[in-house]
Order: structure tokens, then sequence, then C-alpha cells
């Protein structure tokens, strides 16, 4: 137990300092509220919410999702109660505990980027935000944002400019060099970036002959995509100097130090809390006890620590 | 209140060809669930399959409880092989449930196939207020509960798609017959409308056959959906359906709704 108190699992995302390296990913665990009778959210990193926009949207109809191999497709399309709903009826539950909140947000253009980003930066108890770019569940068009690296730049320097909290953009793995892109969200004044998000997928019923999902395609997640997301991470620690937020399948411990050592300073859990509910609790309590079974005391000295 | 809890497993009967029976035991106690509230399950700790699956609430025996399941995929096929001891993780009871109306109505409840499930359970905690049954099925072998149904006093009227057993038809006409009949001959039909409380649970057809048929006979009616679920817990926004009232979490508001509620 002595031994235990000695580990060190803090790490900095900006100005963010975050109590241990696992957080939980946009999407995956509704407003913290859905999960809280499950798990202390006080021992979490931080918890990311539900992408937000300006205005509530209803999403795609269902199916939803549905799963595949080791993973699953979801076609949800940002489904969100709006920034104001949130603000008023979730945020003040957030409050309560002891961890960072940072909200995943998005707009339909420049400009609504900017206006969410300055609205969310004008509230207390927001600690960062995440914005994202790579949703591949919205309208034709959409994507420009987190592929089209002349767009890419000039959405992220309109928010940086619009805000002055934590700012972490969320790349797209559905482009030919995420490092790229990584590079263009750094150089346009992001504090972080965090990868991937979902790989854009297809699924058939071959007795209807019909997609399983209404929305056609859907974006890929779980244990399936982790080799990618951590060959990506690897890529784009090598590209970039801010910090990286890693995700994409991680489901253990084991997992999550695999990003880590590809030079993630922090990592997200996602579909695994639909799995197991308290998996970001569990993969915290597994990092220690891999830190203090190999000695390290400091989380720190295993960021990006693959001898490759 | 919900929980994450492990059930070991008691028995697991085969019913017919692609129907089981499985009677699980808590290894910690667990809150009594609800008719029409269910389970999240994973049948085992690898990844695929990798979510778990949601199952009705079939009989609750007072601690050990039972599920009702149809081997349709990937899950239902490992959770036929278990055995007694074999241990599974779960997550409940989940869910609204159904109602229990005034207890002057008379009960009314339609299942069509494994619809079942979930409708023998609440069928059961009604039973003394001798609630009238309308089971449907494709045939004679996906008929189920029969016997437990008699045992509780309960003489389903049934129709099969074939014609294999009870009347050959749709569930849902049977329905229309009887409530036409008792509005016709006792009850002006606006008076049908306090006499009953319809609940059911069934495919999607069946479901918004019911929407329609509690508005016609002006009865207040519920429906036990079914959607597509990640999470179960009100988290992943997988399972919505749409409202009078916008969308709603199957999961969490639901599975249960008023008839009138669902935009189909
Ligand atoms: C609230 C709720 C309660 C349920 N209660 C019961 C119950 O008591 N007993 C029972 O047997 N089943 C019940 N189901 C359905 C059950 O969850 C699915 O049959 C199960 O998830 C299938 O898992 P699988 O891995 O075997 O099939 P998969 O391999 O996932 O799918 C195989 C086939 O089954 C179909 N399928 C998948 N999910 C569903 C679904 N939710 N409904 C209908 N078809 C589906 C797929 O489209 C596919 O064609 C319930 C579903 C919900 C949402
Ligand atoms: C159901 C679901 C909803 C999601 N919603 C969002 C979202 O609103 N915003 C976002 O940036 N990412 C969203 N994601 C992506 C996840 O945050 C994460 O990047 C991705 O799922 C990979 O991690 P995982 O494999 O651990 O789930 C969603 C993922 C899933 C499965
Ligand atoms: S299954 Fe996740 S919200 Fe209903």
């Amino acid at each position: 137990m002595a031994k235990k108190k000695t580990l060190n699992t803090k790490v900095s995302i900006g100005r963010l300092k975050l109590k241990n390296p696992v957080m939980t990913a946009a999407g995956t665990f509704g407003y913290g509220e859905e999960y809280s009778k499950f798990l202390n959210l006080n021992n979490l990193g931080a918890i990311v919410v539900k992408g937000l926009s300006l205005l509530p949207k209803q999403g795609n109809p269902p199916t939803r999702i549905v799963e595949t191999p080791a993973g699953m497709l979801n076609a949800i399309g940002l489904q969100n109660i709006g920034i104001e709903n949130f603000i008023k009826e979730k945020l003040p539950f957030l409050r309560q505990f002891n961890t960072p909140v940072i909200v995943n947000f998005f707009g339909d253009s420049i400009k609504e980027y900017a206006k969410a980003a300055e609205r969310l930066s004008r509230v207390s108890g927001i600690q960062a935000l995440e914005m994202n770019i790579s949703c591949p569940n919205r309208q034709a068009g959409w994507s420009i944002f987190g592929t089209d690296p002349k767009v890419t730049s000039k959405v992220v320097k309109t928010v940086r400019n619009a805000t002055d909290r934590t700012l972490i953009v969320k790349l797209s793995p559905n482009v030919t060099d995420i490092s790229l892109m990584a590079r263009v969200a750094e150089d346009a004044g992001a504090d972080a970036v965090s990868l991937i998000n979902t790989i854009t997928g297809m699924a058939i019923d071959i007795r209807t002959r019909k997609p399983k999902l209404a929305n056609i395609t859907g974006g890929l997640s779980g244990p399936a995509v982790r080799p990618v997301a951590v060959r990506m991470v690897w890529e784009c620690s090598k590209a970039v100097n801010i910090p990286i937020i890693g995700m994409g399948g991680i489901i253990s411990a084991e997992d999550a130090l695999e990003f880590i050592m590809a030079g993630a300073s922090a990592v997200a859990v996602g579909t695994a809390n639909f799995v197991n509910p308290r998996a970001a609790q569990d993969i915290i309590a597994g990092i220690r006890s891999f830190m203090s079974g190999q000695g390290i005391h400091n989380i720190k000295k295993i960021i990006g620590g693959v001898n490759a | 209140m919900s929980k994450l809890f492990r059930s070991s497993v008691r028995e697991n009967r085969k019913l017919t060809t692609d129907h089981y029976l499985i009677t699980l035991r808590p290894l910690k106690k667990i809150r009594k669930p609800k008719p029409g509230q269910f389970f999240m399950l994973s049948v085992d700790s690898g990844l695929d399959p990798l979510l778990k699956r949601p199952f009705s609430l079939h009989r609750w025996l007072g601690g050990d409880f039972q599920l009702l399941y149809e081997t349709v995929g990937k899950a239902t096929n490992i959770l036929k092989y278990k055995a007694p001891g074999n241990v599974l993780e779960m997550i409940g009871p989940l869910g609204n449930g159904f109602p229990a109306g005034p207890s002057k109505t008379g009960i009314l409840l339609v299942a069509g196939g494994l619809g079942i499930a979930p409708v023998f359970a609440l069928a059961e905690s009604v039973s003394s207020r001798r609630p009238l049954l309308f089971l449907g099925a494709k045939s004679r072998k996906e008929v189920l509960c029969i016997e437990k149904l008699r045992s509780l006093g309960i003489r389903p009227t049934v129709t099969t798609d074939d014609g294999s057993l009870g009347k050959k038809g749709l569930i849902t006409d049977i329905l229309i017959d009887f409530l036409s009949r008792q509005s016709s001959t006792c009850l002006p039909v606006g008076k049908v409308v306090n006499r009953y409380r319809v609940y059911a649970c069934g495919p999607k057809p069946m479901l918004r056959e019911m929407s329609r048929i509690t508005k016609k006979f002006r009865l207040k009616g519920y429906l036990a959906l079914e959607e597509n679920m990640a999470c179960g817990v009100g988290a992943c926004l997988s399972c919505v359906v749409n409202t009078t009232d916008g969308l709603k979490r199957v999961c969490k508001e639901g599975p249960v709704f008023p008839a009138e509620e669902i935009i189909w």
C-alpha cells in the first residue's frame, strides 16, 4: 500500500492537469450521470461528454448501431440536447465532482464552431474543449472540416481565437496521412490532438440485401480498430510537439499502456464503457498495478516509451 | 437501482429447436425487477460478441430469475451452451417496466412470438385480476408458455400464421373482433376506454397495429419496444424511438411506452 502512494500518474494536456491519464471518450459516456452509479466519477482523469452543438440535434434514424467482429458500427449522427440545455441541466451535476469536464462540440459551419466555443468558454465548470471535426455520420460535405487541411486550419484558427480554454482537436482516421492533420491542428493553435474518431465502415444484411444501418455507413469503434489507432498515435507523436490523447478500442489497462507507449499523454475509453460500465476505473487501477509491478514511479517516464 | 453483477446459471433448458429458458442466480442480491424491465447480459468475456445483449425478465423466482430466449445469432447461440455453474456478467434491472393500471380495469395482454417473454412476467404479477391473453405466433412450435399460463388460470386465445395451432391469422385481428363485440354488445365505444388496459410486446408490425387499435377503440395501451442497444443505460443514444414528445431512449424512458406516444 505504501508503495502505491508513491506512484505518480499525473499528466498535463495544455494547462489542464489530470490526476491520471484515463478519460472517457465523447459519445460513449453520455453526460456522465448515466454511469455515475457504476463507478466513482472522482476517480477519472477527465470526463468527456457527448458532442454538443449550439442547437439540439435529432441525429439519424434507427437502426443506429450494429455489432461487427470485436467492434461496432454507429451512426448516431451527433444527436444532442444542445449547449444551453447542457449548461442548465447537466453541468451542475458534473460540477460536484473533482474531475475536469471536457466538452466535445461541433458546428455545421466555421461560424457555428466559433460561436459554440465562445459560449462554452463563458461557463465555469468546463475545463477544456474538444472540437470534433471528425464524425463520419454527418451530412455530405461536413467531413471537409477534418479531411481538407485548408479547411481544418481555418476552423481550428477561428476556434482558437474564440476560446482561452485548453483546446483539443479530435482527428479523423479517414484521411491519407493523419500526422499531416495533426501538424495542421498544431500550427493552427491546438493545445492537443485526440485520435482516433471512428473509421467509416459498412455492414450488409445479405438476406434483405439492405445495409444494416439506416444511415448506410457508420463509424467503426472497439477493439477491431485498436492496431490502426495505435499506429496513428505513434505517427502523430513523431510529427507534433503538443500532447496526444489516444483512443480506439481500449478495453484493458494493457491496451491503454500501448497507446501511452506509442506517444499518448492520456487515453480515452469509449466502446468499452458499454461492455463494462466500470471499464475506465478498472483501467486506471490496472495501469497503477502495472506501474508498481514494473517499478515505474512516474507515468510520464513511459509516455512515448516504445523502442521503435 | 440497476447494478453490474454476476449470476450463476442454475439451469438452461431447451424448449424447442430455437427457444431456451435459462434460470440465473445473482451472486449478490439485486432489487426485484418489474415485469417489462430487462437485463444486459454478456455471454462470455471475449471480444466477439463484444456488447452485452438485452433480455427481458421472464419470471422472478424470489431471488433467482428466468430469461426466455430465442437463438438468432452470435450471442444467443453461445448462451445456449451455458451449463449450471457457469457465471454470466450482467447489468440490471433496466428500463421502466409496465405500469400497473388502476385496480378496477380489466387487463388485456397481447404477445406476438417472443413477446411472451416479458408479457408472461406481467401476466404472472396480475394473474389475480384475471387478465385476458392474446397470443400470436408463426406456428405451433413458437407458441410458448401455454402450460405455465394454464397453471396461473390463464387460457390464452391463440393464433398462428399457418393455422397449426389456434386460429389461423393475426392475433391483432382477434383482438379487434373482441373489442368490437365489447363495444357493440355491452358498451358504447367510449366506455371501453375505462374498462380495459392493454399491454403488448411483439414484432414491430404488430406493435404498430396495436397503436392503431388502441387509438380506434380509445383504449389506454402500453407497448414494450425493442431497438438495437449498445449500452442499455441511456448513454449511447443508439436505441431511440420517435415519440410525440421527441426522441426517447428505449433503454431508459422505455422499453414500455404509451401506445399513443409512438410515432411509427
Ligand atoms: C428491451 C429488449 C428486450 C429483449 N428481450 C428479449 C427476450 O426476452 N428474449 C429474447 O430472445 N430476445 C430478447 N430481445 C432481443 C435480443 O436482445 C436479441 O435477439 C439478441 O440481442 C440477439 O443477439 P445475437 O448475438 O444472438 O444476435 P446477433 O448476431 O446480434 O443478430 C442476429 C440476428 O438477430 C437480429 N437481432 C439482433 N438484435 C435484435 C433485437 N434487439 N431484436 C430482434 N432481432 C434482433 C439481427 O438483426 C440479426 O438478424 C430483447 C431486446 C430488447 C431491446
Ligand atoms: C456510440 C458512439 C458515439 C460517439 N459519439 C461521439 C461524439 O459525439 N463526438 C466525438 O468526437 N466522438 C464520438 N464517438 C467516437 C468516440 O469518442 C471514439 O473516438 C471512438 O469510438 C474510438 O474509441 P473506442 O474504440 O474506444 O470506442 C462516438 C463513438 C460511439 C461508439
Ligand atoms: S442502449 Fe445506449 S442509450 Fe439506449
